[in-house]
């Protein structure tokens, strides 16, 4: 069964979206906005996996949509725990104001 | 120009704009917020996909819980001015842009240069809540335990970590 919009428009989208997450992460120091740059890459990584999932006709490809999921909602959850401890330490979220793994 | 094309084209223009928006706005409620929209962006792409469940998902674990995580933790941080978060456009953000640029135009130029491989078959009712719980309760059983574990350890962490030291 053929897809009514290309493979390559749904894939190009996930390429967009998740250097859009990159250059968040470079760029920002606000650590909560690089958390959701980091979201915003996941989610184009599933977009992906779910355009290969429908253009194979494998439901694997959503399967792990799944579990990207579940582990992403840990991932901010336990990120989030983190900025909170710290802010509670050094009262800032700009991260190249947090030096204390620093040497 | 089909309605699917349309529908495509539409919502993959909101997501971009909605995206860059997200990493470029200075107030991180504002940044949650289009980040939300892009989040239902990509569910109603997931409906074209034929992805029913996951789209449902999307809502209601990413646009519905994570966000909303994020919000609560904006707001309990008490993030003061907007003047003491303001970030400027230094050498290291112009070198952030041209990286992620030159990335992204690689990986374009190697989607629409790679012949696309054979489309397989989708089964009637492919990515329903039955055909995903089938394979989910019977195939990867065994893997949707071990989230279960991994949540559990998740839950516990985030206590031990953002727990106040009483002594």
């Amino acid at each position: 069964m053929e897809l009514p919009v290309p493979v390559e428009y749904y894939l190009a989208l996930s390429a967009v979206l998740f250097m859009t997450g990159v250059a968040g992460v470079l760029a920002r120091r606000n650590v909560i906005v690089i958390f959701m740059s980091i979201e915003l890459m996941l989610n184009s990584a599933n977009l992906a996996l779910v355009t290969f999932s429908a253009r194979l006709g494998d439901p694997a490809g959503q399967i792990l949509v799944f579990f990207v999921m579940a582990v992403a909602a840990a991932e901010a959850a336990v990120g989030l725990g983190i900025v909170i401890a710290l802010f509670r330490n050094r009262q800032t979220v700009l991260v190249n104001e947090m030096n204390i793994l620093k040497w | 120009m089909d309605f699917e094309r349309i529908f495509f084209f539409a919502t993959a223009g909101v997501a971009v704009v909605s995206g860059i928006l997200t990493i470029t706005r200075r107030n991180p409620v504002q940044s949650v917020l289009f980040l939300i929209v892009n989040f239902f962006c990509i569910a109603l792409l997931y409906l074209g996909l034929n992805a029913q469940f996951l789209a449902i998902i999307q809502i209601l674990v990413y646009a519905g819980a994570i966000m909303v995580l994020f919000l609560f933790v904006i707001m309990l941080l008490n993030l003061g001015n907007e003047e003491a978060l303001a970030e400027k456009w230094g050498g290291r953000k112009l070198v952030a842009v041209a990286l992620s640029g030159a990335v992204l135009v690689q990986l374009i130029a190697i989607l629409f240069r790679e012949e696309p491989g054979t489309a397989g078959w989708m089964s009637p009712g492919f990515g329903t809540v039955e055909s995903l719980g089938d394979s989910l309760f019977r195939r990867y059983l065994l893997q949707f335990e071990a989230t279960s574990v991994l949540l559990l350890a998740a839950l516990v962490g985030v206590i031990v970590i953002a727990k106040k030291k009483t002594n």
